[in-house]
């Protein structure tokens, strides 16, 4: 029965007696030739020179134990010793390791293991950079592609129902993205709306125009904040949901069998979600605008002792049926963004666990950039516009 | 090591009244098993039989609800992580898909198990994993492949080899020729036999492929109606049970007795 003590290698269960005679280096291993003393028995090992020997003798009959580390510590000495021009004339070990020894020298003695190089410097940050930007120019052109795709499709799907439109697979998505997010959107406009009341009364107060906090409120929430709050939140939420579970149908090849049976993936899958989005963000983004000013209201009475009536009066005059607007007509294009990523990302998922979890973060980055990005863009193009 | 009588202590593994039960359906009523030091012992069972229960709880993921598992004389059944490690380093575990941690290399996937419990130096690491893909009949340049690039019969002695990584004496195979086309299937069985006798094994097989029994298996414990019998693939043949006896010997298993005359 074996006992190793694989957590002490220092402890002397095994040794090497090294004998040099004329012309002659005889080697008797003894004891438990195993994995748990092998680091020790390497070190002894790689220190070993011939030194003159011309020939040598490897004596295990003092072998106790033998594993295949130790079998493995023994078989290289003893190629080392040939390749340096020594012969090993005698080669024993106890009988009952004959097989063991045989598998192993049947396989041939190979090398250790190489392992792919790391590289690093700058030639590596260079080549990271290529590839980087290649690759961020390859996604652009396979998600244009995708947005092609998507556009012929939903046209088709609109304009000459061949089959039936899967209203259900439509509505559940409705409910999915916005009735089940209602909680964490609201309270999270909320929380926003309070802190930019009280950031906006902090400052607004040296210039006695506390008043103005109302206006900041109704038109930061209205135009900027309710949208772009509520779109990042949906895009953690939804459009991740959407990579992983596309992606895990992928891994199952579950999209695989709906093509087989000629279903049109675009109009099954991703359909029903952009489209269910884009009704579901707007409104959400409503929702948020209201909560948001419910909260900085409620801040404005216990800060700056404005009364819902004088709020309410003030916001009148600050904000027009534009101003809702211009925050809510951006709601379906991000909408329509995240439900884009998320499904384009999820059929990109390989066949294997690793990716869902790497194509769903990159799906979550990626949304919440493009949101960003068409938010500066709305900017720009709402002032030059003049709205 | 050697194949000596069965004596006492050439037990590896002694199962006493195991029970195991899942929301009050009964899988395992009261089971008696003994492994035996050296010997390849393959478990075969209906679907639902629990046959990946007993392995589970033999090797301490699934706890049980009454009754002993003594492994090498030690108690698991109701050990908790820190107890096991020192049996851990003792057996080796195939997984029905492998395993394989798919961030890392197949070499590195071998030396997880070295790293964890000695104090090899990378060199020496870089050689033992080698040495077991060799062992293994992997070629040397599958160390560098992560697990996404490999064949399913590559996976599978991957596994194994990251199963031998500390030379275990019990091995654990959770149908080890699943998913392989018979002519790897074969090819594992015949390794799974050779390492078994060069490195003086203890195996433990859950499979359904009747030819592995017959290959691979010195006895069978079959899994039916939440109780075990313990047999060679001969005597099960003749077994009076209607399952063990449609198992055995249909047309699959006529062919494969066929094979041994």
């Amino acid at each position: 029965m074996r006992n190793r003590p694989l957590a002490a290698p220092d402890q002397s269960l095994a040794d090497l007696r090294l004998e040099r005679g004329q012309n002659l280096l005889r080697l008797v291993p003894t004891g438990e030739w195993n994995v748990g003393q092998s680091p020790r028995l390497d070190s002894l090992l790689n220190d070993l020179r011939p030194e003159g020997a011309r020939e040598a003798e490897i004596d295990g009959a003092g072998i106790s134990e033998l594993d295949s580390a130790g079998a493995w510590l023994l078989l290289r000495t003893k190629h080392k010793l040939e390749q340096e021009g020594v012969r090993v004339r005698n080669f024993t070990l106890p009988e009952r390791y004959t097989p063991l020894v045989q598998i192993m020298e049947a396989d041939h003695l190979t090398g250790p293991v190489v392992h792919r190089p790391r590289p690093r410097g700058f030639r590596y940050f260079l080549e990271r950079l290529g590839r980087g930007t290649m690759h961020a120019l390859g996604q652009g052109y396979g998600m244009l592609g995708f947005l092609g795709r998507v556009t012929v499709e939903a046209i088709e799907a609109i304009l000459s129902p061949r089959r039936e439109l899967p209203i259900p697979a439509f509505v559940r998505q409705v409910e999915e993205t916005g009735l089940t997010a209602l909680p964490i959107v609201g309270l999270l406009a909320f929380l926003i709306g309070v802190v930019l009341a009280y950031q906006g009364a902090d400052q607004l107060r040296r210039f006695g125009a506390e008043i103005f906090t109302v206006d900041l409120l109704g038109v930061g929430f209205l135009r900027e904040l309710g949208g772009l709050v509520t779109a990042i939140i949906v895009a953690g939420r939804s459009g991740s949901a959407f990579t992983a579970f596309i992606g895990t149908m992928r891994v199952n090849e579950e999209v695989d069998a709906m093509e087989t049976m000629g279903l049109n993936i675009a109009e099954v899958l991703v359909l029903p979600r952009v489209l269910g989005l884009m009704i579901a963000l707007p409104l959400l983004t409503f929702y948020a605008d209201v909560v948001g000013l419910i909260g900085g209201m409620v801040m404005c009475y216990f800060d700056l002792h404005i009364t819902v009536p004088m709020f309410l009066r003030e916001l009148e005059t600050a904000i027009t049926y534009k101003t809702l607007l211009v925050g809510l007509i951006k709601a379906p294009v991000f909408a329509f963004l995240i439900g884009l990523v998320g499904c384009f990302e999820g059929l990109r998922v390989e066949r294997n666990a690793e990716s869902v979890g790497k194509l769903t973060t990159r799906s979550v980055v990626e949304s919440i950039f493009l949101i960003i990005t068409f938010d500066a863009a709305f900017s720009i193009l709402f002032s030059i516009i003049g709205i | 090591m050697s194949s000596a009588p069965q004596r006492e202590d050439d037990v590896v593994i002694r199962i006493r009244g195991l029970v195991n039960a899942f929301s009050g359906h009964v899988i395992h009523d009261h089971l008696d098993l003994d492994v035996m030091r050296g010997e390849v012992l393959g478990v075969v069972g209906g679907s639902g039989a629990g046959k990946s229960v007993l392995l589970r709880s033999i090797i301490g993921l699934n706890h049980p609800e009454s009754g002993s598992i003594e492994v090498f004389g030690v108690e698991t059944a109701d050990m908790d992580a820190e107890d096991l490690k020192g049996l851990q380093l003792r057996w080796g575990v195939l997984f029905q898909g492998g395993a394989l941690f798919s961030s890392q290399t197949v070499a590195e996937n071998i030396q997880v198990p070295l790293r964890r419990y000695t104090h090899m130096s990378q060199e020496l690491m870089d050689e033992i994993a080698a040495m077991k893909l060799a062992l293994v009949g992997l070629p040397p340049d599958a160390a560098q492949k992560y697990p996404s690039e490999l064949s399913g019969g590559m996976i599978k002695r991957a596994g194994l080899a990251r199963a031998l990584a500390l030379d275990p004496e019990l091995l654990f195979l959770d149908e080890p020729t699943s998913g392989l086309d018979p002519i790897s299937a074969n090819q594992f069985d015949q390794l799974v036999r050779s390492l078994q006798q060069s490195l003086g094994l203890t195996v433990f097989m859950v499979t359904h492929d009747i030819d592995s029994l017959r290959a691979v298996t010195d006895r069978i414990a079959v899994l039916v109606n939440k109780k075990i019998k313990v047999g060679t693939f001969q005597t099960l043949v003749q077994d009076s049970d209607p399952w063990i006896h449609e198992y055995f010997s249909g047309a699959r298993g006529r062919a494969a007795l066929a094979g041994t005359a």
